[in-house]
């Protein structure tokens, strides 16, 4: 079977300083996949290579067995891959409504289309606030997405990374700065919509990770020094010493 | 819903029914000057409404607005010439959709260039099409006429209605129809899928980017149909003044749109309009009474950049919770207790100006400060003397009672902004 996502000795330099060094990765399809790593490991930067925001130095990326690592991220956003940021990135101004409406649109044939109206679209404006069920924000419809509280703003963030119906998902740090309950609450919500979809997640909070993960990549230093099931990566001497050790110790 | 449409039916009937309330019975004659004014007033709403698709609804800050604005001009003088060859039997009434089309034209090959780029490179590269646009209108004399410009004579008798447009109420008419023609098309674009990704790539063009749009075809679509609007308000340019120079394209216009949007405010649709309307009335009243109404202008837009970044649209818009809290009323008194010391601030400004402007240039043209049929000496030190002591009373008045209304404004709004 092809994978979903498929890194083939990706390098990536910025100016002398190499951040990725070498990594391979195969994600199967539906799969939930976490990578874990120490502060600077370069868990970020492979997102940001994979969802085409940076260029790679070096290798290959493919996205159900089509290479991506050239396109704009508009491009590979098209072909099913979406993202989510570590620094919420939502679109302030406009209504919590329309952030979920914006997120549809593409996904829903209307490119940019300068002669449809958006109310008229009754199909489309349903979508959305389904979704704005969904998320729990219904009572916030009509504000501002800047308004809204730091948790509810990262659950708008997922919202609409998952809008577009893409099939591979990527979560970058979903739960950093929540409380417990709330990282509780974000996390049903990450099982609830990403439901049959490839799931690709960076994630500080072990005991997220080992709960939610059907397989843990760890990158340290720009390399992966393991890749599998949970509990393997439990048990490997390397991870502990480099990582984990610290947390069970 | 119900009252924006009866707000919007009332500025039509207005704008329809203020002709007639200057007009001359005894000679049987509209106002020349009201004519002249309300015309440009709906060039000017049109330019700054067509500005604002890309500053307030995109983001993007053109220097080069005008360019578009007056290539529809330009297109014009010589769409009308060749109606009156007979080389071009089309009716007047749609001509100015040829100007636009000409500013759309245009706008698609710059906007290529230009919306490669967004935020401050932009912005520089929206200058340097200012600059070359100017420069090319005085070198390419056949098109755009060199010094002088290009003249034409808008009685080319092709009308749907079977009008001449020899008198300005008619030109004005035909200007108001293109206004809200134009005014509706803005509209309904902001309510479209491109419109609402104009908003999303202003506000965050890298979300935008992973949610399947490239923002650069979004800037790219959104700046080619602005200069078609400014091109139409070009177009109409023409027709009303029956000729186009230099300066419908040059960077002052561009900085006018600028300041016509902002001052009206860029965050609400129809903001631009009230800035539009507000410019020109300076532009028109104040002139005639003094030399330095540019002055005040960029005063005005100083302090509104300053103390009120939302505009005069903006600043009203401010006012709707307190409004649904039913609240307005207990904003009146710190609005009254502002009169009289802004007042004294604005009337001491004003004064000292003129007063500066009457010992240099007044004096130079050989003309007079008259204030109530009484001569002022620009020279004696009473009249400085009462200008600076308003000016530094009032103002200093004026913090007082500042501090006390947004202390009033603050516990109005408080407990709105708890339950967000």
């Amino acid at each position: 079977m092809t994978a979903a996502v498929s890194l083939r000795d990706v390098h990536k330099s910025f100016g002398a300083t190499q951040i990725i060094r070498g990594v391979n990765l195969e994600i199967a399809p539906g799969e939930r996949h976490c990578i874990i790593g120490p502060n600077g490991a370069g868990k970020t930067t492979l997102f940001n290579l994979i969802s085409g925001r940076f260029p790679i130095t070096s290798g290959e990326i493919a996205l159900n067995g089509a290479r991506i690592d050239q396109l704009p991220p508009h491009r590979i956003n098209r072909l099913g891959l979406s993202r989510s940021f570590q620094i919420t990135s939502i679109f302030h101004r406009l209504s919590v409504f329309e952030n979920l409406r914006c997120a549809l649109l593409w996904s829903r044939g209307y490119r940019y289309s300068f002669w449809s109206p958006l109310w008229r679209q009754k199909a489309l404006n349903e979508h959305a606030d389904f979704l704005l069920h969904d998320l729990n924000l219904a009572t916030r419809r009509d504000i501002p997405a800047g308004l809204l509280s730091y948790a509810e703003q990262r659950a708008l963030e997922i919202g609409m990374t998952i809008a577009g119906g893409a099939s591979v998902i990527l979560l970058d740090e979903p739960t950093a700065g929540m409380s417990n309950t709330e990282t509780d609450h974000a996390m049903a919500l990450i099982r609830r919509v990403t439901q049959g979809k490839t799931l690709l997640m960076v994630e500080h909070d072990m005991k997220v990770v080992f709960d939610l993960a059907d397989t843990i990549t760890v990158l340290v230093y720009g390399q992966v020094i393991v890749s599998g099931p949970p509990a393997e990566v439990r048990a490997n001497r390397a991870v502990q010493e480099a990582y984990l050790g610290a947390l069970e110790g | 819903m119900s009252t924006r449409w009866l707000w919007i039916a009332a500025i039509v009937l207005v704008a329809v029914a203020i002709p007639w309330c200057f007009y001359d019975v005894a000679h049987h004659r509209h106002s020349g000057f009201m004519i002249s004014m309300l015309s440009q007033m709906g060039l000017m709403v049109i330019l700054a409404l067509s500005y604002n698709m890309l500053l307030g609804q995109a983001g993007l800050f053109s220097l080069c607005h005008a360019t578009f604005f007056g290539i529809g001009g330009y297109a014009m003088v010589h769409f009308l010439n060749a109606a009156g060859d007979g080389s071009l039997p089309l009716p007047m009434e749609v001509m100015p959709l040829l100007a636009g089309l000409s500013g759309l034209g245009l706008a698609i090959v710059f906007g290529y260039m230009a919306t490669k780029q967004r935020a401050t490179a932009f912005a520089m590269i929206t200058l340097g099409i200012s600059e070359l646009m100017a420069t090319a209108a005085l070198m390419f004399h056949h098109f755009f006429g060199g010094e002088g410009g290009v003249t034409t004579n808008r009685m080319i008798d092709q009308s749907l209605f079977g009008l001449n447009y020899a008198s300005g109420i008619q030109v004005y008419y035909l200007i108001l129809a293109w206004t809200l023609l134009a005014t509706a098309g803005m509209y309904y674009l902001t309510l479209t899928p491109l419109g609402r990704m104009a908003n999303a790539t202003r506000d965050n063009f890298e979300r935008a980017q992973f949610m399947g749009y490239d923002p650069r075809v979004v800037r790219f679509l959104q700046f080619s149909l602005s200069g078609l609007f400014a091109g139409i308000g070009g177009g109409l340019y023409a027709i009303t003044y029956e000729i186009v120079t230099f300066d419908a394209l040059a960077s002052p216009l561009s900085a006018n749109a600028l300041l016509m949007a902002y001052i009206g405010g860029t965050t609400v649709f129809g903001g631009p309009v009230l800035g539009a309307v507000l410019i020109t009335l300076l532009q028109s009243g104040v002139s005639l009474l003094s030399n330095s109404w540019l002055v005040y202008v960029g005063v005005l837009f100083i302090a509104m950049v300053i103390f009120a970044p939302a505009g005069l649209s903006g600043m009203i818009r401010a006012h709707e919770p307190i409004r649904q809290a039913g609240r307005l009323k207990r904003l009146t008194v710190p609005y009254l207790r502002l009169v009289i010391p802004g007042l004294a601030l604005v009337l001491g400004f004003v004064g000292l100006v003129e007063l500066m402007s009457f010992l240099t240039i007044g004096a130079a043209q050989g003309k007079r400060l008259v204030l109530f049929g009484h001569a002022i000496d620009v020279h004696a030190a009473l009249p400085w003397t009462v200008s600076i002591g308003a000016l530094l009373i009032g103002g200093t008045w004026l913090r007082f009672e500042a501090a006390h209304f947004h202390r009033v404004w603050e516990s109005l709004t408080a407990d709105r902004r708890e339950q967000a």
